[in-house]
C-alpha cells in the first residue's frame, strides 16, 4: 500500500517536473526578447529539477542512490540560477537593453509572427 | 521504451549534426559541438558503456567545450565564406555515405551475442578477471591491463598534443609576462557567480579524485579524472582570473604533471621488467600475482590523470596567455 502510494507520489512528481521543461521549452522558443526567454528556460529549469529530482529519489528509496540524487540536485540547484545570472549579466554589459524590442537579428514583425 | 529513446537520441545527434555544418556563427557552432557530446554520452550510457558515456561527457562536452571557446577568443566569430569545392566535398560524402550503409548490411544486429566482437577475447575477459586481476570494473582492467599497451599510447598521444600546442601557442617572449594586470581579473566583481563558484570548486576536484581512486570499482579512472580536475581549476582561473589560477599551479607544475604521469606509466613497465616479466605486466610487482595487478593499476591511472590534467590545464593556459597578450 506504502509503496503504492510512494510510486503514485514519484509519477505525479516526475510528470510534473516534464511540464515544468516543456512550457520552459515552449515559453524559450515563443517569447519575443532574450531576457523573457532566458526567464522562461531559467525558471522552469529550477522548478523541474526539484520536482524530477524529489520523484527520482521516491523511486530510489533510502539507498546511497538516493544521497546520490540528492548530491545531484544540490550541485543543479546552485549551478542553474547561477548560470543563468552570468548569462543575463553578460548580456546586460555586452549592451543589450532589457527594454530593447528584440534579439538582436530579428525585428520586431519576425518575433511576433 | 528505451528503443524509443534511442531512436530520439540519434534523431536528436543527426538534426544537431546538420545544425553544427549549417551554423555560420563558430559560436554557435561550439556550443552545438558540446550538446552533441552530451547527447553522444547518454548514447553510450544507453548502450551500457558507463565509462565511455562519462569520458565523453567529461572530455568531449566539459573541457573541449572551454578549449575550443578560448580558441575562438583568438579569432573571428564568423565563418569564413568558402567560394568553390562545394561540388566535391558533396560527392565525397555521398559516396562515403552509400558506403558506410553498404557496410553495416553485413553487421550483427545490436547486442547480438554470436556477433563477432562478443566471441572474440571478450568472453575470456569477463571469465579470467576475478581470477587475474580481481577487481569489479572489468573496463578498467582491460584498459589498464590486458590492452596495457594502448592506454600508454593514448598518454603519449596527449602527451604529444600537449607538447605540440605549448610549441605553437607557448613561446612567449618574457616581457610580456609581467603585463597580466587586475583589468582581466575573472569575475571578481561578480559576486554570485564568485561565491557559487568559490562553494564549487573544492566538490569539483574532489570528485575528480573519487572518480579517479573509484575507478577500479565504478565507471572512471585517469582519463575522466583528469578533465575532471582540470575543469575545476579552470572555474577557478575563470573566476579569480588565470593569473591567480598559475599562482596556485604554476606552469612548471603542470609540465611536471604531463611529463610525470607520462614517466611514471612507463616507468611502471620498466620496473616490471626489472622485477622479471614482461613490459607492464603489473603481477611481478608484488609476491601475489592479483595485488600486483591491482598496484599497477592504481598507479599507472594516477599516471594517466596527472598526465590528462597537466595537458589540459597547460593548453587551457596557453590559450588564456594569448588572449591577454593581444
Amino acid at each position: 500500500m506504502i509503496s503504492l502510494v510512494l510510486d503514485a507520489a514519484s509519477w505525479l512528481l516526475l510528470s510534473l517536473g516534464g511540464v515544468c521543461v516543456l512550457i520552459g521549452g515552449v515559453g524559450a522558443l515563443r517569447f519575443p526578447t532574450f531576457y523573457t526567454r532566458t526567464h522562461a528556460a531559467s525558471l522552469t529549469d529550477t522548478m523541474a529539477t526539484l520536482l524530477v529530482f524529489s520523484g527520482l529519489m521516491l523511486q530510489a528509496g533510502l539507498t546511497l542512490a538516493t544521497l546520490k540524487l540528492l548530491a545531484i540536485m544540490l550541485f543543479l540547484l546552485l549551478t542553474g540560477p547561477t548560470a543563468t545570472y552570468a548569462l543575463a549579466n553578460a548580456a546586460l554589459e555586452s549592451g543589450l537593453k532589457p527594454d530593447a524590442p528584440t534579439i538582436p537579428g530579428r525585428t520586431r514583425k519576425q518575433a511576433n509572427s | 521504451m528505451i528503443f524509443v529513446f534511442s531512436l530520439f537520441l540519434l534523431s536528436l545527434l543527426i538534426i544537431v549534426a546538420i545544425a553544427i555544418v549549417q551554423a555560420k556563427n563558430l559560436f554557435v557552432s561550439v556550443m552545438l559541438l558540446s550538446i552533441f557530446s552530451l547527447l553522444m554520452a547518454t548514447n553510450f550510457f544507453i548502450l551500457d558503456a558507463a565509462d565511455v558515456a562519462l569520458t565523453e561527457a567529461a572530455v568531449g562536452a566539459g573541457i573541449t567545450t572551454v578549449i575550443f571557446l578560448s580558441a575562438l577568443a583568438l579569432t573571428a566569430q564568423r565563418e569564413r565564406k568558402v567560394v568553390g569545392g562545394r561540388n566535391i566535398a558533396l560527392i565525397a560524402v555521398a559516396v562515403l555515405a552509400s558506403l558506410i550503409i553498404y557496410a553495416t548490411f553485413e553487421k550483427p544486429r545490436l547486442g547480438d551475442p554470436n556477433a563477432p566482437v562478443h566471441q572474440h577475447v571478450a568472453p575470456w575477459y569477463l571469465e579470467k578477471t576475478p581470477e587475474y586481476i580481481d577487481i569489479p570494473n572489468i573496463v578498467t582492467a582491460v584498459l589498464s591491463s590486458y590492452r596495457g599497451y594502448d592506454t600508454l599510447g593514448e598518454v603519449f598521444v596527449v602527451f604529444t598534443a600537449c607538447i605540440g600546442v605549448l610549441f605553437i601557442l607557448g613561446a612567449k617572449p618574457a616581457s610580456l609576462r609581467g603585463e597580466r594586470n587586475a583589468e582581466r581579473a575573472g569575475l571578481r566583481h561578480h559576486l554570485i557567480p564568485q561565491v557559487v563558484g568559490r562553494l564549487l570548486v573544492p566538490f569539483i576536484v574532489l570528485f575528480g579524485l573519487y572518480v579517479q581512486f573509484h575507478g577500479e570499482y565504478g565507471p572512471g579512472g585517469g582519463f575522466q579524472a583528469g578533465a575532471i580536475i582540470a575543469t575545476g581549476v579552470i572555474l577557478y582561473a575563470l573566476l579569480e582570473g588565470e593569473a591567480a589560477a598559475l599562482r596556485a599551479i604554476p606552469r612548471s607544475v603542470l609540465l611536471g604533471l604531463v611529463v610525470g604521469g607520462a614517466l611514471l606509466f612507463g616507468g611502471v613497465g620498466v620496473v616490471c621488467m626489472l622485477m622479471g616479466g614482461a613490459f607492464l605486466d603489473y603481477s611481478v610487482l608484488q609476491s601475489d600475482p592479483v595485488w600486483g595487478q591491482q598496484l599497477g593499476i592504481v598507479i599507472i591511472e594516477a599516471g594517466v590523470g596527472m598526465a590528462v590534467c597537466g595537458a589540459l590545464l597547460s593548453i587551457f593556459h596557453a590559450f588564456a596567455a594569448r588572449e591577454i597578450a593581444q
